[in-house]
């Protein structure tokens, strides 16, 4: 039971802690492209201004991205033995394409996308930074299907008997696109794009509020919200789409959500709300028959509830799902707000006048980070007990041949190493954005390094 | 059967071939990394860091692939051999962490104390990395304490750390050092170049002494990993050309034509490589306590269906993941050149 606990509280912690970069990469990466895209169609010195100081910071969030995402690779077999085999017939193939055409395409051309703004023509590096995008993109492809498999598993039959079983694949694209894949997919790509053009809103409002860079933050910032508030509309439409999907596919974890618990009843939609698991009550403030109005289009119409599954096939923190649930659909709605409101102001042009807003822009970055976090962590805990849905269940699938001392030491590690690792990256990003884009080059600070390039260059 | 041979023997191949790309690509920044404090010069550790800065990331990508294409044609493997050195496989992770972290912010502050603090921490985890992945390999060419049903039964750690693993680490150690070196000396100029060229000298012997000892180690106290050559005597090319390739070494270093020595160490790193794989072959990780639970490629092998896909991804991928590599590369030849985006 220990060993069990313990390694899901460390491949959470690992997981949540990767997942604060890859989406920033994503995101920053559109609008890299973006930037780029614009200033070879203008040729405006400024887009490459802009394009070459986000490089600066994409290159931040994705080395630390890849680190801990080879953390995340070898996690599955040191701590989730039994699951590896379980499903490394099916999980095995998305991985490998994910190797093959998304990591190694986005760190190919990473080195020419960084290091060569010098070294090759203009499109080559356009092309490059292109590569990068698309990369990063296939990524999320190929590890949320195999996230989606284990949610909705399809096209796979059970071969063998109590130790020996595992799951084989019948249908390569009944697996890739099982029923969940899809929406989760865009629901995940655009919560990225939201990542990252939060981080450009951020930065730049707060160059404008503090009266720096102003005309290449105007820019950025208008550019940004243009993605911003296009992504967050969009982002509503896949998000209900996965949410009738869950209520489909994952009845318990639709349950779980709302914190619904009559076996069949209408259902009700919190705007928040309390769980008591014990009394199977709620407490909050609701929109009665909500959720039957939202999923069947009728206020009274039956939704299963928790009470219609056996105890150990019901998720077990189910005030934990709901809150997380809740907060990511707050966020969304605030990020909603937030950019219709602003881009109204940015066309009666009045957006750059108000520092009000501009300052809610500076925090707002911590927006999308939150829901992106909630988002996964109602999506995975709502799955529970079970870490293959309806298959495996997770209190079968850790290692047996580790010890809760050997995760205890790994743990603590992981959380000292990844102290050390959030802080610099505080730090650095702060830094980078304390210098602003127009820091030619750091070296300049030290006179005889700076020489030194000089000979070195010319 | 595809050309006559199994899936899981195609699929051990690409296995093979994923690590051995590995090997020799993250061997040389590993080895570079290894060299890194022998520098004294800030000027000097900057260039060879930037000699592998716009490589190392890639290079890594390797470590993603083969890891993937294990847990994809072999989970059994991947379950068993992960969660069974979990201690040496969390600290190789935690030396992964913090040399990349070394990489990318030891320039990002003009301090001498920040700058050295990050060469140290670089230089220290390149070592252990090399050394970790040598313990690794000596581990698997023994045979581990697995027991039934695939479960790893032995005490863990310092079971690893046998004298002839210790003896593979530091082989490897010194393998990837001399290869580095190598490297090194086709990106630096000037006294960098002088130092390196004594350098790749101590490498040499390094290395040559404790293959040496390797080698006959192997052939005194670990007999079964013979046992297909005797029973094959024309594998024993093998062998002689791993010997051949690593003579070529000191030849063409002496002639200061450090382009061949690069090209042969790493063709000495694959064909090792190859003679491992020559060795294990069908098995993947031995049981030191009964055959019955060795794990070979036949009962660790996905199903034929889920082998035959990733093959036909493997043949689409692999093309352009070297067409790619290849481009970055060629950007980036010649010697170092420092401007305002290097590290």
């Amino acid at each position: 039971m220990e060993t069990e606990i313990l390694a899901r509280i460390q491949f959470a912690f690992t997981v949540a802690f990767h997942y604060i970069y890859p989406p920033l990469s994503i995101g920053l990466g559109l609008l890299l492209v973006i930037f780029e895209g614009i200033y070879l169609r203008t040729g405006k010195a400024v887009y490459h201004t802009l394009a070459h100081f986000w490089t600066k910071i994409f290159a931040l969030t994705f080395g630390i991205g890849v680190v801990t995402g080879i953390v995340m690779e070898f996690e599955f077999g040191t701590n989730w033995a039994v699951y590896s085999r379980y499903v490394g017939d099916i999980f095995g193939s998305a991985l490998a394409a994910e190797g093959i055409f998304a990591f190694a395409l986005e760190s190919g051309f990473l080195g020419v996308l960084l290091f060569g703004w010098n070294r090759v023509k203009p499109w080559v590096h356009f092309v490059s930074t292109l590569g990068v995008f698309l990369g990063s993109m296939f990524s999320a492809v190929w590890i949320v299907v195999a996230n989606s498999w284990q949610q909705t598993p399809a096209g796979y039959h059970i071969v063998g008997e109590g130790f020996n079983a595992r799951a084989e694949i019948t249908d390569f694209w009944a697996m890739v696109f099982n029923p969940s894949s899809v929406e989760r997919l865009l629901h995940v790509w655009l919560g990225a794009f939201l990542a990252g053009a939060f981080l450009v809103l951020s930065v730049h409002a707060y160059y404008l509020v503090k009266g720096k860079h102003i005309e290449i933050s105007k820019k950025a910032f208008k550019i940004a919200l243009y993605v911003a508030t296009f992504f967050s509309l969009a982002q509503l439409a896949t998000g209900h789409a996965s949410a009738e999907g869950v209520a489909h596919n994952q009845p318990a974890k639709l349950a779980a959500l709302e914190g619904h618990y009559p076996e069949s009843a209408a259902a009700d939609l919190y705007l928040f709300g309390w769980v008591d698991n014990e009394t199977k009550e709620v407490t909050g403030v609701k929109l009665p028959g909500g959720l039957s109005f939202l999923l069947h289009q009728d206020w009274n119409a039956p939704v299963t509830g928790l009470d219609a599954f056996p105890k150990d096939e019901q998720p077990g923190q189910v005030n934990a799902v709901f809150q997380f649930y809740h907060i990511m659909i707050s966020i969304g709605m605030a990020l909603i707000g937030l950019t219709v409101f602003g881009f109204i102001q940015l066309k009666r042009k009045k957006l750059f006048d108000q520092k009000w807003l501009l300052k809610a822009f500076i925090w707002a970055v911590l927006l999308p980070q939150i829901a992106n976090q909630a988002g996964w962590f109602a999506a995975e805990m709502g799955r529970q007990p079970w870490v293959v849905y309806g298959l495996l269940r997770t209190d079968e699938a850790f290692s047996q041949a580790v010890s809760a001392n050997q995760i205890w030491f790994s743990l603590i590690l992981f959380f000292v190493i990844y102290l050390l690792l959030f802080v610099l990256f505080l730090y650095l990003l702060n830094k980078k954005i304390q210098n602003g884009p127009f820091d030619k080059t750091r070296i300049q600070k030290n006179p005889r390094q700076q020489a030194y390039t000089q000979i070195l260059t010319e | 059967m595809f050309l006559g041979i199994d899936y899981p023997t195609w699929w051990f191949l690409v296995v093979g071939g994923l690590f051995s790309g590995y090997a020799i690509l993250d061997g040389f920044d590993f080895g570079a990394g290894a060299w890194h404090l022998f520098f004294r010069k800030e000027e000097n550790r900057r260039i060879a860091l930037n000699a592998i800065g716009p490589v190392w990331d890639g290079n890594e990508v390797w470590l993603v692939i083969g890891g993937g294409a294990l847990f994809a044609g072999f989970p059994v493997m991947y379950a068993t051999f992960f969660s069974a050195l979990y201690i040496p496989f969390m600290l190789f992770l935690l030396n992964i962490i913090l040399r990349a972290i070394a990489i990318e912010f030891r320039g990002k502050e003009p301090m001498l104390w920040w700058k050295k603090t990050w060469d140290i921490v670089y230089s220290v985890s390149s070592i252990l990395l090399a050394f970790l992945l040598g313990v690794v390999l000596g581990n698997v060419l023994q045979g581990i304490k697995i027991g039934e049903r695939f479960l790893y039964i032995g005490d863990g750690f310092f079971d690893f750390l046998n004298p002839y693993a210790l003896m593979t680490g530091f082989t490897t150690l010194s393998l990837f050092m001399l290869h580095g070196a190598n490297y090194l000396l086709l990106k630096t100029e000037g006294k960098l170049y002088e130092k390196l060229e004594r350098l790749l000298k101590k490498a040499i012997i390094f290395f040559g002494i404790s293959f040496g000892i390797t080698t006959l180690y192997t052939l005194l106290y670990i007999p079964h990993l013979s046992d297909d050559f005797r029973s094959n005597p024309s594998l024993f090319v093998v062998p002689v050309l791993v010997f051949l390739a690593v003579a070529n070494i000191p030849r063409l270093a002496s002639k200061r034509n450090y382009r061949g020595a690069f090209f042969f160490s790493a063709i000495s790193i694959a064909l090792m490589m190859v003679l491992v794989a020559v060795e294990l072959y069908p098995n993947l990780l031995l049981s030191t306590i009964d055959p019955e639970y060795s794990i070979n490629i036949y009962n660790a092998a996905s199903s034929d269906k889920s082998l035959l896909i990733m093959l036909r991804i493997a043949a689409i991928g692999t093309p352009l993941v070297l067409g790619y590599t290849l481009f970055v590369y060629k950007t980036f030849a010649g010697k170092v050149e420092i401007d305002e985006n290097s590290y």
